[in-house]
């Protein structure tokens, strides 16, 4: 039957736009992985926003009631507004550097020669598939307290004057961030100067525009889309990143991630922990979802 | 013309030292033969490779790691392939929403899946045990298996579909002989990111693994929480040359840039 | 006509001009003259070096030997965006983050225009290429004809010493690319800009340049007259590449006067010629005759405004040509005999091409 089916279809079909078909079968075929979504991703996330509003105590663990307690703590006590603060200070000192370190090295990657590009793009995006945990194992030891490798190689170029203390700061947290989010910049930005017509630069150096102004005029506010969409993707896993925080920062300096990961398994208050995560989720679709919206608004004439 | 200065030379050199530099260290000190951390100034030694073994936490989550990464992957494919075919070929109802769905494990941060996974299983009895983390594993693994199959299945020429339907294929016979040989690329790349992203993953699965089910990177995240010491880097050494041969892999057989291309949320 | 251009001082001047890239050869002893006001063509196939030699002399690449010079100025010092040429690239290369008076404006911000006179050029200039009216239109939203005309007047407007166009035409569709072959040609005659054309379509080449190079393999096979390269090509490579051609196998025979027979078909030959040689004749020149090389009709196909005959002859298979004038036309299988006039053919000497062809 699809045989007959197929056989009548217009030979000049664009293969996005796909023939409607009476059949069955897309149905069929798409069925599991919307039930598997539905049973593992909607149903937990809904019950997580029903656990934020039960409530919790020490001896009568979860009480499934709806109430604001969780929330009013959350929206009362400072404790939480210094620890959301350093979430999105973090993440947005993470960001920015990314993008200014990312973006020019992305372009200078992209004028190397074949053999040496394909070698550098692996060697940089390459840290991208190897686990956060031996990546962030490997900050830990660089900056091991006072004898750390990288307080030893700032003082012998003499560009300190004594240890700078690295681990359990912020300084930390966000030099390790900066490294494990990376590759997303840079991949971001590359993709974006692939799109690049190579004889633009041309076009505009013939028109008599030297390096500087082709970089600024011509190449960056064509670069720009990528780097936003980087900048987005890099925001929001920063904002919700737990091992590099867990392990640079240790135990004092909580941040969202590392925050509900203590209410779950240490103070055992999933009420709470619940809350935390909700809010950070909603946050960072609000967030996210916003800044796509301006991005796609603002290059709509230009790249749509 | 297109030429790189000596100030950008320099800035790449910088840039690639400080992509590279956790990852050296972390090998070199993993060859250390002293017995705290180090680097390893007079000898190579082999000692903390072979302490492993004397560890035998890290070769059961280890082999627990293998197995749920090798099990997610493939099952999230098998649910993967059929929908990725289902929406490149038919005007399926509702197809964005479809396709926002799949990859919305990439956009919900990973601490608010755990939590969410946490609460689920514990609620329906199945808290800490290894189906429930195959499970959780194989949603979060199933966008990178199904944007490369996605990937795969709409680059392919509806022509030749057709051309194989008019010979008289059909059903199974036309996605075992033609489709599925088409699109292979694609898959096999996905099933092999896929695996990566579980044997990798940290932040969902320490909300569900229990002792006995826990995987590598909770294992090793565990044991850092109390302690750095050389047996924690030559496991951090022996992981990273794992994903070295995978990434080899799939440069070869995709083009790493390809690979990853929207690897992140958006 | 365009002999009078040629004796004036030229403007642009390639002297032994060559590239290799490694061991290979992408251009060899490349030299040329392009007096002011001529539109030149480099043609050939893909791969034969024209796309180079237009590389080379907009700076994009540097020859590896011999000299460009533009006005008598030496220009292989000269950065790309010092030398003041236009350059309408293949894909056009339009900015795609600026407005279509944008992308034209570029070149006079860089040569610090001010504001009212660059907005006046601007305008003229898109007027001149009938977009007036489409100042604020991006890019992306323009059909390819009309960014074919935006990318003319981005490199027209800054008034350059040539004009270098690299296959301007070949993303536009049959209807188009005749259209915009018509406005260009009448645009460069306005403004008289000297103008160099990269393309591998002849019928292109022939149809607006006052001069032809044609190119092969790195090599100029010929350069001269569109008429002079169609009707004399020098080589039988640009006889083929410029349109159909019949070679038939021919002899030399007696001597003073000795003469070139080819079956039944014979004329004086030029002097200094023996033995075997080929003969190229236009399957338009070739008519059916009462005399002359006796061949049998194998096939005839109807084309609307003319007939093609596929002919067999004692020298070799021919393709005739004939207007659809209304006359009865020789049917399948009949003997015909083909004549053609002497200065119709170019002759090829067979032992003489064996050793160097150019």
């Amino acid at each position: 039957m699809s045989a007959a089916a197929a056989t009548t279809l217009p030979a000049a079909a664009p293969a996005t736009v796909p023939e409607p078909r009476a059949s069955r079968a897309p149905l069929w075929l798409v069925l599991p992985a919307l039930m598997l979504f539905t049973g593992i991703v909607l149903v937990p996330l809904t019950m997580t926003v029903l656990l934020s509003f039960h409530d919790w105590g020490q001896y009568k663990g979860i009480e499934p009631v709806l109430i604001l307690k969780n929330w009013h703590e959350i929206a009362t006590d400072p404790y939480y507004a210094e620890m959301f603060g350093r979430t999105l200070r973090i993440a947005l000192i993470t960001t920015l550097l990314t993008a200014l370190l990312g973006a020019p090295e992305a372009y200078i990657l992209n004028r190397m020669s074949g053999r040496w590009r394909g070698i550098f793009l692996l060697l940089i995006l390459g840290p991208l598939l190897i686990s956060v945990v031996a990546r962030t194992l490997g900050w830990a030891l660089l900056f091991g307290g006072s004898n750390g490798l990288a307080n030893k190689l700032l003082l012998s170029l003499g560009l300190i004057a004594s240890p700078l203390p690295f681990l359990f700061t912020e300084t930390g947290v966000v030099i390790a961030l900066v490294h494990v989010m990376m590759p997303f910049m840079v991949l971001s930005v590359w993709a974006a100067l692939q799109r690049l017509d190579s004889q633009v630069e041309h076009a505009a150096m013939s028109l008599g525009a030297g390096p500087l102004t082709i970089l600024r005029r011509i190449v960056l506010p064509q670069v720009m889309p990528g780097v936003l969409s980087g900048a987005i993707i890099v925001f929001s896993l920063s904002a919700s990143a737990f091992a590099t925080p867990a392990i640079i920062g240790g135990r004092r300096l909580k941040v969202a991630a590392t925050l509900a990961y203590d209410e779950f398994l240490n103070t055992l208050n999933w009420p709470l922990g619940a809350a935390v995560a909700v809010l950070l989720l909603a946050g960072l679709v609000l967030i996210v979802v916003g800044a796509n919206a301006l991005v796609e608004r603002r290059y709509a004439e230009v790249f749509r | 013309m297109s030429r790189n200065g000596p100030l950008a030379l320099a800035f790449h050199g910088l840039f690639v030292i400080f992509m590279l530099a956790p990852i050296v260290v972390v090998c070199l000190v993993a060859f250390t033969p002293e017995g705290f951390l180090s680097l390893p100034t007079n000898g190579f030694s082999l000692r903390w490779f072979r302490a492993i073994a004397d560890y035998p936490e890290f070769v059961h989550a280890f082999w627990v790691s293998l197995g749920l990464g090798a099990l997610s992957s493939f099952i999230a494919l098998l649910f993967a392939v059929p929908a990725a075919l289902a929406l490149t070929r038919y005007a399926v109802p509702g197809r964005g929403a479809l396709q926002a769905l799949f990859l919305s494990p990439l956009m919900i941060p990973h601490v608010v899946l755990g939590v969410a996974f946490l609460r689920f299983f514990t609620a329906i009895g199945f808290g800490g045990t290894f189906l429930a983390l195959l499970a959780a594993h194989i949603v979060v693994v199933f966008p990178f298996a199904f944007r490369l199959t996605l990937a795969a299945a709409a680059g392919l020429d509806p022509a030749l579909e057709r051309a194989a339907v008019s010979l008289g294929a059909g059903g199974f016979t036309l996605f075992r002989r033609v489709t599925l040989p088409l699109i292979l690329p694609g898959v096999v790349s996905g099933w092999a990111l896929a695996f990566i992203q579980s044997f990798d993953d940290l932040t969902m699965t320490v909300f569900l693994a229990a002792p006995g089910t826990e995987t590598l990177p909770v294992r090793m995240f565990l044991y850092i929480q109390d302690n750095i010491d050389p047996l924690v880097t030559s496991v951090s050494a022996c992981v990273i040359a794992i994903t070295l041969v995978f990434l080899v892999v799939l440069d070869r057989l995709y083009g790493l840039d390809r690979v990853l291309a929207g690897k992140g949320s958006h | 006509m365009t002999t009078n251009l040629r004796p004036s001082a030229p403007l642009l001047e390639l002297e032994h001009v060559a590239k290799a890239f490694g061991s290979h050869v992408a251009v060899e002893d490349f030299t040329l003259a392009v007096a002011p006001g001529e539109f030149v063509s480099f043609l050939g196939p893909s791969g034969c070096g024209k796309t180079t030699t237009l590389q080379m002399i907009a700076g994009f690449l540097s020859p590896s030997r011999g000299t460009i010079r533009l006005q008598g100025r030496d220009l292989t010092q000269v950065h790309p965006s010092k030398r003041g040429l236009g350059i309408v690239f293949q894909s056009y290369a339009l900015f795609p983050h600026m407005t279509a008076a944008e992308n034209v404006a570029f070149g006079l911000e860089m040569q610090r225009v001010g504001k009212a006179e660059r907005t006046e050029r601007v305008r003229a200039a898109l007027a001149m290429v009938g977009l007036a009216g489409y100042e604020d239109r991006h890019p992306r939203r323009m059909s390819g004809g009309q960014q074919q005309r935006v990318a003319l007047a981005r490199a027209l407007v800054i008034r350059p010493s040539v004009l270098l166009l690299d296959e301007p035409l070949s993303n536009l569709d049959a209807k188009l690319r005749e259209e915009m072959q018509i406005e260009l040609r009448q645009i460069q005659r306005d403004l008289g800009t000297t103008t160099i054309l990269v393309t591998h379509d002849q019928t292109e080449a022939l149809s607006l340049s006052n001069r032809v190079v044609v190119m092969s393999k790195g090599r100029i096979e010929q350069i001269g007259t569109p008429q002079d390269t169609y009707e004399r090509p020098a080589s039988a490579f640009v006889a083929r590449f410029l349109g159909k051609t019949n070679d038939f196998s021919a002899r030399i025979e007696g001597a003073a006067p000795a003469r070139i027979v080819a079956g039944g078909w014979s004329a004086p030959a030029p002097a200094g010629l023996r033995g075997p040689v080929t003969i190229s004749v236009r399957p338009e020149r070739i008519s059916f005759s009462e005399s002359g090389l006796p061949a049998r009709v194998a096939a005839r196909i109807f084309q609307g405004n003319h007939w093609l005959f596929q002919c067999e002859t004692e020298c070799g298979p021919a393709i005739v040509v004939r207007p659809n004038d209304g006359l009865a036309q020789p049917g399948e299988g009949e003997a015909v005999r083909l004549a053609w006039r002497e200065e119709d053919m170019s002759i090829r000497d067979m032992s003489l091409r064996a050793g160097a062809a150019a």
